[in-house]
């Protein structure tokens, strides 16, 4: 009984740092329509930022093992990969939709570069080790500790949710989805479609590294090889099958592909003979991808559709 | 000094070879195509399969370490690699064009084909390199302090021969001529009878084949990896911006600048940030010239 529920407790706290991304991509994608192809890029900053903030001391770094706190931290993070976002979308946002998807693309294979090759910031290939994890050690047990871990992580993510459900509700979230459905009608009308998708896309972004920061300050240990471009796709998929355009559906989406994607890893590590597991692991990858082409081609509104959404005070009839 | 030049022109020939089909899909289907670097691979892979089945190893023409074993592979390969990529846009792309889809929703299925066409590789070929075939670079002094190595001037002068029949193609043929009508407006097209889904199969085969020619050049000079394709990706937008997007001289033109910047980056020992050092170019231009070199402002 206490595997299992030391199992669930781990399981649902690697759904969190996915379901967090998937939340901050669901504004950018599902409110907004910028498709950001380098999340793994802004998760990384977020993961590296905290982890040079509240990591120790280490001896062959120039900065970082500044042995913060951790708040400071996941303040951090978002600042840092919101910076990123700004820059990236300053340049791009205001030309074709392509241009955003190419540049994001190109910052997250820099970002692993400068992960792998600045060895002075995060010490390359070798990683960041002994990150403190917050809330730990109040308990003897693990899963305890744990537990504790995962109720911070349902609690950001809870405050999260909330604020993008204020937000995409209020009228600037309605000036989102007009920007998406027709850019020229809400250019016409006034809206600063620029400055609008800017903060978007630099809100979404900082969530991402967020969730970044949890991750690393979870495993106590990263490495250029924790980042790499497989996670912008499962985010991406997370939120097509959830249903973009709604957050509890970004939430679910992380949950149900996270799901299938661990319980297949599990499936393929305890059945397989490892001579052939290379293989399967490359065969779940196709398998996720003809998931995410079905998707686009039968339910592109996902399990749970985007609501109507109206303003409390419209007076309908 | 001279010599990062002789070595980016190789390098920004592949790309640019590579990039004439992501230029080609941007224009006339109108979306950023990030499978592109797949069709690389497997361009390159076909052509693993057909030496491998020829058994007459890749041949060697004087001082060049390949000859018309490798070629004729290369030539066969790039049927075999239309096929696949016409069976794609058949499978998922016609599909999602015939729902009026979004441009995004084609990026992001041309992302997951992307992924998908990696793990293939990996599912198909394994993981390992391979090699066409076991061959010592030789380089050959050609000015004093400037070397390169034959293969380097025959893959050049294959770019070049290549690049001369698309221009043929695209400048004087009648599909070539429907071709720039669509990409100018597709609609327009459409109402003067232009076959549109003739173009569009036009397109990808054209796109393929230039790409099946850069994967295995590329395969021969360095090794066979099912992420050969994929790391080509960001010097091919790259390129495709800096020429202006719209304009397939304009992304030769921008080959040869990214081509020429990564071997500078190399030769000033900043290797490990190949990729990074591209983005900044790519980026830079976007402040500073939006429309590329050769593009035309909106």
């Amino acid at each position: 009984m206490e595997g299992i529920l030391s199992f669930l407790i781990f399981f649902l706290i690697f759904t969190s740092f996915y379901s967090l991304s998937s939340l901050g991509l669901n504004l950018q994608w599902g409110f907004t329509g910028l498709f950001n192809v380098g999340i793994v890029g802004f998760f990384a900053i977020g993961a590296y930022t905290s982890a040079i903030i509240t990591g120790p001391a280490y001896p062959d770094t120039l900065i970082g093992g500044l042995d913060l706190w951790f708040p400071l931290g996941f303040i951090g993070a978002m600042i840092t990969a919101g910076i990123a976002a700004f820059i990236i979308g300053f340049v791009t946002l205001r030309l074709r939709e392509d241009f955003l998807a190419i540049s994001t693309f190109g910052i997250a294979v820099s970002i692993q570069l400068v992960t792998l090759n600045f060895e002075a910031l995060t010490r390359g290939p070798n990683g960041m080790y002994s990150l403190p994890r917050p809330l730990s050690g109040f308990f003897e047990s693990r899963t305890l500790d744990n537990l504790l871990y995962l109720i911070l992580c349902v609690a950001i993510i809870v405050v999260v949710y909330w604020a993008f459900e204020r937000m995409v509700r209020s009228p600037w979230g309605r000036v989102l989805r007009s920007i998406r459905e027709d850019e020229v009608a809400a250019a016409a009308l006034g809206k600063n479609v620029f400055a609008m998708r800017l903060q978007s896309f630099v809100v979404g972004s900082s969530v991402m590294g967020l969730a970044g920061a949890l991750y690393a300050n979870f495993q106590g240990f990263i490495s250029p090889a924790d980042f790499l471009p497989i996670f912008t796709f499962q985010v991406f998929v997370m939120l097509i099958v959830g249903g973009s355009g709604n957050n509890l559906g970004a939430l679910l989406g992380g949950l149900v592909v996270w799901g299938i994607w661990s319980g297949s890893d599990q499936l393929i590590a305890s059945v397989l003979p490892p001579t052939i597991q290379t293989q399967a692991a490359a065969a779940r990858i196709v398998f996720i991808g003809l998931v995410l082409a079905l998707m686009l081609l039968y339910r592109p509104s996902g399990i749970l559709r985007e609501r109507r959404i109206v303003s409390s005070e419209a007076r309908l009839p | 000094m001279i010599q990062f030049v002789a070595d980016g022109i190789v390098n920004a020939a592949l790309i640019a070879l590579g990039a004439i089909g992501l230029s080609m899909t941007y224009n006339i289907l109108r979306f950023a195509n990030f499978a592109q670097g797949e069709i690389l691979t497997t361009g390159a892979y076909m052509t693993l399969f057909l030496v491998t089945v020829m058994g007459a190893g890749i041949g060697s023409m004087g001082p060049i370490a390949f000859g018309w074993p490798l070629l004729i592979s290369i030539a066969f390969a790039i049927g075999a690699t239309s096929l696949v990529v016409l069976a794609v846009d058949w499978l998922l792309f016609r599909q999602l064009r015939d729902k009026t889809a979004s441009r995004i929703t084609l990026i992001m299925a041309a992302f997951g084909v992307s992924l998908m066409g990696r793990n293939l590789t990996t599912l198909i070929a394994g993981g390992e390199p391979y090699y066409y075939d076991f061959y010592i670079p030789k380089s050959v002094e050609i000015f004093t302090g400037v070397k390169v190595r034959p293969d380097d001037l025959a893959i050049l002068a294959i770019a070049v021969i290549a690049f001369v029949i698309l221009f043929a193609f695209v400048n004087r043929t009648s599909m070539g001529r429907q071709m720039r009508a669509v990409a100018e407006n597709p609609t327009l097209a459409r109402i003067n009878g232009i076959d549109v889904r003739a173009v569009i199969r036009w397109t990808w085969i054209i796109g393929a084949s230039l790409a099946t020619v850069a994967g295995a050049l590329l395969g021969h000079n360095t090794q066979l990896r099912p992420e050969m394709g994929f790391d080509m990706l960001l010097p091919m937008f790259a390129a495709l911006i800096l020429g202006g997007a719209t304009n397939l001289y304009g992304t030769i033109l921008g080959a040869v600048v990214i081509g020429l910047t990564e071997a500078l980056a190399v030769a000033v020992g900043l290797s490990g940030y190949r990729a990074a050092v591209t983005f900044m170019v790519m980026i830079s231009f976007l402040v500073v010239r939006p429309h590329g070199l050769l593009g035309e402002k909106e």
